[in-house]
């Protein structure tokens, strides 16, 4: 099991903040493309990754790194803090 | 070191006050502090999400590096988050430093990491609608000087 959260619009175009999901995926990509499979608004959401950002267990990370003991993946827009 | 995240308003002004007060190898103080900025008038609200966690965790990080690349007495980094209204201060940083170049260059490293490295995202929310703020390539780009 992987805790998924997403943040900014990507929470917004999927509809929840955080799920838990059951995943063989070996890498970032592997999970995005198990999550577009699944229905429309994730299709939407994941529709073009170069917009996104992805961190895992709460470090800036990579779409080709692997999800091996990761216990917690971040999908967000670029930052805009400042 | 204070870095705080938080949801209510800080008094910029009392915030460096306490920061500067009493020192006796500093010779220079640098603040900045980020307001909420009706850009095209109708800004109703700025509302700002962020990530738990990993808010504390990268700024730590970035204020880190700041100490470690510049010879600084001190720094304080406090950023907001929720529904703020317009004019209200977003965040601020501080830098003492016993010169003032430490502390001016520490003070637009630490804002140009916070810009597009601290997990904040922020949603203008006006009379006609609400849209998220867009990350810039000058955003980008400001990183690339260090």
């Amino acid at each position: 099991m992987i805790e998924i959260v997403y943040f900014a619009w990507v929470r917004e175009r999927i509809g929840l903040p955080r799920e838990r999901v059951e995943t063989t995926a070996a890498t970032v990509a592997d999970l995005v493309d198990e999550l577009r499979g699944r229905e429309e608004r994730y299709a939407a959401a994941f529709a073009d990754v170069s917009a996104l950002r992805v961190a895992l267990d709460q470090e800036l990370s990579e779409f080709d790194a692997p999800l091996s003991g990761v216990r917690e993946v971040a999908f967000f827009p670029p930052m805009t803090g400042g | 070191m204070k870095v705080a995240v938080q949801e209510g308003p800080f008094d910029a002004g009392a915030e460096l006050d306490a920061f500067s007060h009493g020192r006796q190898q500093v010779g220079a103080v640098v603040s900045f502090t980020g307001i909420v900025r009706d850009r095209d008038g109708g800004l109703v609200r700025m509302e700002i999400e962020h990530y738990p966690g990993m808010t504390e965790k990268a700024i730590g990080e970035i204020a880190e590096a700041a100490r470690a690349r510049w010879d600084l007495a001190d720094l304080l980094v406090i950023h907001r988050y929720g529904a703020l209204p317009v004019g209200q201060p977003i965040m601020m940083v501080a830098t003492a430093a016993a010169h003032r170049r430490a502390a001016f260059e520490a003070a637009e490293y630490l804002m140009d990491y916070l810009k597009s490295r601290a997990p904040f995202w922020k949603k203008e929310v006006t009379q006609t609608g609400a849209h998220w703020v867009e990350a810039t390539p000058e955003d980008e780009d400001a990183l690339s000087r260090w």
